[in-house]
């Protein structure tokens, strides 16, 4: 394919997803504010389309809010999970991801326990992502006093963080009436209206940063002892990457759940990486495999019924090996010219 | 104007020590070859000229200011050994490389039409416009040698700085390197090279610093080769590997 050809594509796709996010922040704040006069008129609205959607599609789907909050939620996870995990998997910190999932999991039985023995309400998922960031503050400190990101400080804090998890859990087991499996594995019903405007504001906060450090980032996962003597603060950016996994997992827990998290993180970056020809197209091409991942696997996991953090990864991975086809076969249409 | 000045400098990883007391100045212009046997230093002599280590004692300045103060990374271009020898699998392109060599001038802001001009100058000058929107990760050595060359060049360097930049390079790009590396020399660029192959040094630089952990010779390289630095140097290398086996 031509580069311009691939390009406008690329733009299309990105436009598309742009689009698609800026409606579903747009839901999730009418959502909120729909107690208010003009909001609620427009709210009505979104309504209105989702009866209308359930009608063209036959479903029993986009009538109901909590849905549009998963599915809003998911979208905005196919954003910024392949977004910042084109970074990690170009510095090889793939399961860094993993890693915070089980920190993050650690919060979420802090915060339940939290909630449970005092009369404070706690919202789960901002203790997971208390948690989760001084977690990504920790991978962060190890790493720097044992001179890699080796594998050994990560799976240190992977099984740690996830054994805290279990004994608060088991400590306070009786005294919460909330299922933790919902964490374990993900869920559409655990998407909160919370929990969906605290994904919307990340989200934006994300792109906002990874469009502010583009230049930065890809830097130091290029050739990071470049970016040191050309003196880019290495480390800022080292913390401010992995801070910024942290709240993209958080996030994308809800729907994934924990043990999956991780998942969003690398496939659609590994698929994008066979047929990219640059950096930029890599960013891009994940994005949209994540698109295609989120709204396929919400299609499968809708259709039959099944769990959506599964049928998102199955579908994630199916867009992989379709890319490994397409770039072998292009490989050999190359070599016989 | 002197472009690096080291004053009795010292480092060790844990008690093994890299460079003992080493003092040595490059000034603007110089095109300084830095050898040693393997294991001798070289790399972390290097790393300390650019402040990618600090010195346990002595005193270090780039460019008339003490490294650690020293902020205008765009100044030098430096080529490392892993950036070389590295396969990687990330897909960068060689022009999306070479910009790299602007990130330091813009900061946060946006790269111009004008910068874009300079990487294309940039990757003119070292011959792989064709190579442009290949990924870097699918050239071979040489041209690979290239593109960084080309980034330090974008980013209008004063310093450029390489560590072994021709291992698995074949001959023949070998020389066209070397002969690059001159021109760009003769335009007034400073270049520290390390390199292993002491014939190729002495042919190209102008001056050289032996190291074995200590400093053997530094000064010009006429009188390196009438000198007995060399085989003190990797003489004592001998020593040392015997004394520890």
């Amino acid at each position: 394919m031509h580069r311009e050809t691939r390009l406008r594509l690329e733009l299309i796709g990105i436009g598309a997803t742009g689009l698609l996010a800026a409606v579903m922040i747009g839901f999730l704040a009418l959502d909120y504010l729909q107690d208010y006069a003009v909001a609620g008129a427009l709210y009505e609205q979104y309504r209105i389309a989702g009866r209308l959607l359930d009608y063209v599609l036959g479903t029993n789907v986009f009538r109901h809010p909590f849905m549009w909050r998963s599915i809003a939620t998911g979208i905005l996870i196919g954003i910024v999970a392949p977004l910042v995990g084109t970074y990690l998997v170009h510095r090889e910190m793939a399961l860094i991801g993993e890693t915070l999932a089980h920190t993050a999991f650690a919060g979420v039985a802090i915060g339940l326990l939290f909630s449970a023995t005092t009369d404070l309400g706690v919202s789960l998922l901002l203790a997971a992502l208390v948690v989760g960031i001084l977690g990504a503050l920790g991978v962060q400190w190890l790493t720097e006093h044992t001179d890699t990101y080796g594998d050994v400080p990560i799976a240190i804090m992977l099984t740690g963080s996830f054994a805290v998890g279990t004994l608060i859990i088991s400590y306070g087991r009786g005294m919460t009436g909330i299922n933790v499996e919902d964490y374990l594995f993900g869920s559409i019903s655990v998407v909160t209206p919370g929990g969906a405007r605290l994904m919307a504001v990340l989200s934006v906060l994300v792109v906002a940063v990874v469009i502010a450090t583009y230049k930065q980032l890809l830097f130091i996962t290029f050739d990071e002892q470049a970016a040191r003597v050309a003196r880019l603060n290495v480390t800022w950016y080292n913390t401010l990457l992995i801070v910024m996994t942290a709240v993209v997992v958080v996030g994308a827990m809800q729907i994934l759940g924990v043990i999956l998290v991780a998942a969003m993180l690398v496939i659609p970056v590994a698929a994008a990486t066979q047929i990219a020809h640059s950096f930029r197209e890599t960013l891009f091409c994940s994005i949209l495999f994540g698109q295609v991942s989120i709204l396929g696997g919400f299609a499968v996991s809708i259709g039959g019924s099944l769990p959506t953090g599964g049928s998102i990864v199955v579908v994630a991975i199916a867009c992989y090996l379709l890319a490994i086809a397409a770039s072998s076969r292009s490989t050999t249409a190359i070599s016989t010219h | 104007m002197t472009v690096v000045d080291l004053q009795n400098v010292t480092f060790a990883y844990g008690d093994q020590p890299a460079v003992r007391d080493v003092s040595l100045t490059v000034e603007e212009g110089d095109f300084l070859g830095l050898i040693g046997p393997n294991g001798s230093g070289k790399t972390t002599l290097l790393h300390l000229m650019l402040g990618l280590h600090e010195a346990d004692s002595g005193r270090v300045e780039l460019f008339g200011e003490p490294v650690d103060a020293f902020d205008e990374g765009e100044r030098i271009g430096y080529v490392s050994q892993q950036a070389t020898s590295g396969g990687g699998t990330m897909p960068v392109t060689v022009r999306e490389a070479v910009t790299m060599g602007r990130f330091a001038h813009v900061g946060h802001g946006r790269i111009r039409e004008e910068d874009r001009e300079i990487v294309a100058d940039a990757i003119e000058t070292v011959g792989i416009e064709d190579l442009a929107d290949r990924q870097v990760n699918q050239l071979s050595g040489g041209q690979r040698q290239r593109a960084y060359i080309a980034r330090a060049l974008a980013s209008e360097a004063d310093l450029l700085a390489l560590d072994e930049p021709t291992v698995g390079v074949d001959a023949e790009s070998r020389d066209a390197f070397y002969q690059l590396l001159e021109s760009l020399n003769d335009d007034g660029i400073t270049i520290i090279l390390i390199e292993h192959d002491i014939g190729v040094v002495t042919d190209r630089a102008n001056r050289i610093a032996c190291i074995n952990t200590e400093l053997y010779h530094h000064g010009d390289t006429e009188s390196f080769v009438e000198s007995d630095a060399l085989t003190e140097a990797y003489g004592a290398t001998g020593q040392v590997v015997h004394h520890h086996h």
